[in-house]
């Protein structure tokens, strides 16, 4: 009576800090949406009232562009080695390998792909920051996420499928292209929109690789802001209304994940393989 | 649509030209070959990292890098030991608050709780690793912080007896707030892993031992848990590499002071947030400095990570064995529920 009455009590206190955080997100961050906070870009003024600092047009934008091209990027490549190491590599001791080697992937710190691509693409190019650099890093972190799920839903496909389709004489690529992807690819749908999600909602790896503008704009080669690294500068201000546009901004990028969630979840609900 | 016509049908054997077989071969090794480029950039990231990392070994040796307690940037003194030091104890706060915790909603989860809760409290639980980290930050430090001043002020004047713990002043970014949000952060994973393993125990060794007459919570304790000990600490080690690598919460959270903590709710640094804080404006022997921190980081979340796959990975393969019934595909259940909890 006692163990199950502490172990209801550590699961109720698990919860609180999710109402809490909604509920702090919601008084504080409804109070700064406005027209004017999602249609203007930030000023870069923090001595000002709030109607000086501006909103955060282009933190919005950039986090939409940058996630994008990551999604492009990642997810056409994560389902390519999913599909290898479903269909090609199975339990070979090199499938094993990569297999190991994506699950350590999954663990690696996000500013440590910040860092690579750092080295990668600005010091080994000489250059400076850029928006598509940023989605590189974003694209490296995805990447583990739609590999591991993508291959649980090509496991789920039955071998007799694949099989039907072969004895009819179809080439192995023909099966993979037309029998295989075609099937699963509704079941992919919520581990890359989960992906996505994880994607948007990360600061570190955009700090040195896109790192944070004050203007919209719409060319990867430029520097970008994001809405992550926008909180990030925005928290640490001393100035009340630069928070509160943190507590705004918080409040949108928190809503905008949720929606990815909520499709996931809905999306995997509907299309149950097994 | 899909009639596969067989080349010269008329043949009796199924013989592709040549021709015909090159887009599968053309597949093949270009899937491969991505594949091992994913092997080629980890070991190659590795290899720059290091490369970016020398001069400041050369400067202070390995050795005088991680142990040395003196990190001063204008002085360019490079000794990582406050931002180690940083790393384990919010790591080490975040798993002795996080786990109980975690396991806890698990047992409550998979065995106590009505069936129609167990839905919705696995999405609650889920979507704190929905929450962005920087979120985490600015909750943390606004909130939680100021709110926990006066009662984490409390315990260390009641306390002062006690070294590290008790004493000093409380200021509002300190380790023990940085703990705590970690401790939120990983709670997740652990508890999504401790819930799948949990789902593999045989029922049948939970109704011996419930037919033997052990009460629910005995028969917790003398069937499942001892079953399912190493997934669990497979889960908890994922939450303690989790923990290590957080870099914007704890930028945010911990205070960014330099120096060895001197007690628990003072303010610290850590190897994640050092690099956060300071690469934008690092030159020269700093900005190395700063890459032989990532680079112990690296090494750090890649011991304790492939530790963690291992013990999971013994557990996941219990479900091989037969008695299990549950129906699953091996493996697959759990990892999908890994990627919903943000892994």
């Amino acid at each position: 009576m006692i163990a199950r009455g502490t172990i209801l009590t550590a699961t109720v206190i698990a919860l609180v800090p999710l109402m809490l955080i909604v509920y702090y997100l919601l008084r504080k961050g409804l109070g700064s949406w406005s027209t004017n906070f999602f249609t203007t870009d930030p000023t870069g003024n923090t001595f000002f009232k709030s109607s000086s600092i501006g909103g955060i047009k282009s933190a919005i934008l950039g986090t939409i562009e940058i996630v994008a091209l990551a999604s492009a990027i990642s997810i056409p490549a994560g389902i390519a080695i999913a599909v290898w190491l479903v269909e090609y590599g199975k339990r070979s001791w090199f499938a094993s390998t990569v297999r190991f080697f994506v699950d350590v992937l999954t663990g690696v710190p996000s500013i440590l792909f910040g860092l690579f691509i750092y080295i990668v693409l600005i010091v080994g190019t000489g250059s400076t920051y850029a928006g598509y650099k940023g989605s590189f890093a974003l694209a490296l972190l995805m990447l583990p996420v739609v590999i591991r799920s993508a291959e649980v839903i090509l496991l789920l496909i039955p071998g007799a499928l694949r099989e039907s389709a072969l004895a009819l004489g179809a080439p192995r690529w023909r099966v993979i292209f037309s029998i295989v992807l075609p099937t699963a690819l509704p079941g992919m749908v919520t581990g890359v929109l989960l992906a996505i999600a994880r994607a948007a909602g990360e600061t570190a790896p955009l700090l040195f690789t896109a790192a944070a503008t004050l203007k919209t704009n719409f060319n990867l080669g430029q520097f970008m802001n994001s809405l992550p690294v926008q909180i990030y500068t925005d928290v640490t201000s001393p100035t009340t209304a630069v928070v509160d546009r943190a507590w705004g901004a918080a409040l949108t990028l928190v809503v905008m994940i949720l929606l990815l969630n909520l499709i996931a979840r809905l999306v995997s609900r509907r299309s149950r393989l097994a | 649509m899909q009639t596969a016509s067989l080349p010269g049908g008329d043949r009796a054997t199924l013989v592709r030209s040549p021709l015909a077989r090159l887009p599968d071969r053309a597949l093949k090794y270009g899937l491969t070959a991505l594949a091992a480029l994913i092997l080629a950039l980890i070991v190659y990231f590795f290899i720059r990292l290091v490369g970016e990392a020398r001069p400041v070994f050369a400067k202070e040796g390995v050795f005088g890098f991680v142990f040395g307690n003196d990190w001063n940037v204008s002085a360019e003194h490079f000794g990582a030991l406050p931002l180690v030091v940083g790393t384990l104890i919010t790591s080490a706060l975040a798993l002795l608050i996080g786990v109980p915790v975690a396991v806890a909603t698990a047992i409550y989860a998979t065995e106590l709780c009505p069936l129609r809760v167990r839905a919705p409290l696995t999405v609650l639980v889920e979507l704190l690793a929905a929450v962005p980290s920087v979120v985490y930050g600015l909750w943390g430090i606004f909130f939680l912080a100021p709110k926990l001043q006066g009662a984490e002020q409390w315990v260390a004047d009641r306390l002062s007896f006690l070294p590290f713990i008790g004493g000093g002043a409380v200021t509002i970014p300190n380790y023990f707030v940085t703990g705590l949000v970690l401790a939120i952060m990983i709670l997740p994973i652990v508890s999504a892993i401790s819930r799948e393993v949990m789902a593999t125990v045989p029922s049948d060794q939970k109704e011996a031992a419930l037919g033997l007459g052990a009460t629910r919570w005995e028969m917790i304790r003398t069937a499942v848990l001892p079953y399912c000990r190493s997934g669990i600490v497979g889960g908890a080690m994922l939450g303690l590499g989790r923990a290590i690598g957080e870099t914007i919460a704890v930028t945010i959270l911990i205070g960014d002071a330099p120096q060895l903590g001197k007690h628990l709710f003072g303010q610290g640094y850590s190897l994640a947030a050092v690099i956060a804080n300071e690469f934008g404006e690092a030159q020269g022997d700093h900005r190395s400095a700063l890459f032989a921190a990532g680079l112990v980081l690296f090494v750090l979340t890649l011991l304790v990570n492939g530790a963690a796959r291992v013990l999971v990975m013994r557990a996941a393969r219990a479900r091989h064995a037969p008695g299990n019934g549950s129906g699953q595909t091996p493996g697959g259940g759990q990892r999908l529920a890994e990627t919903a909890a943000g892994a």
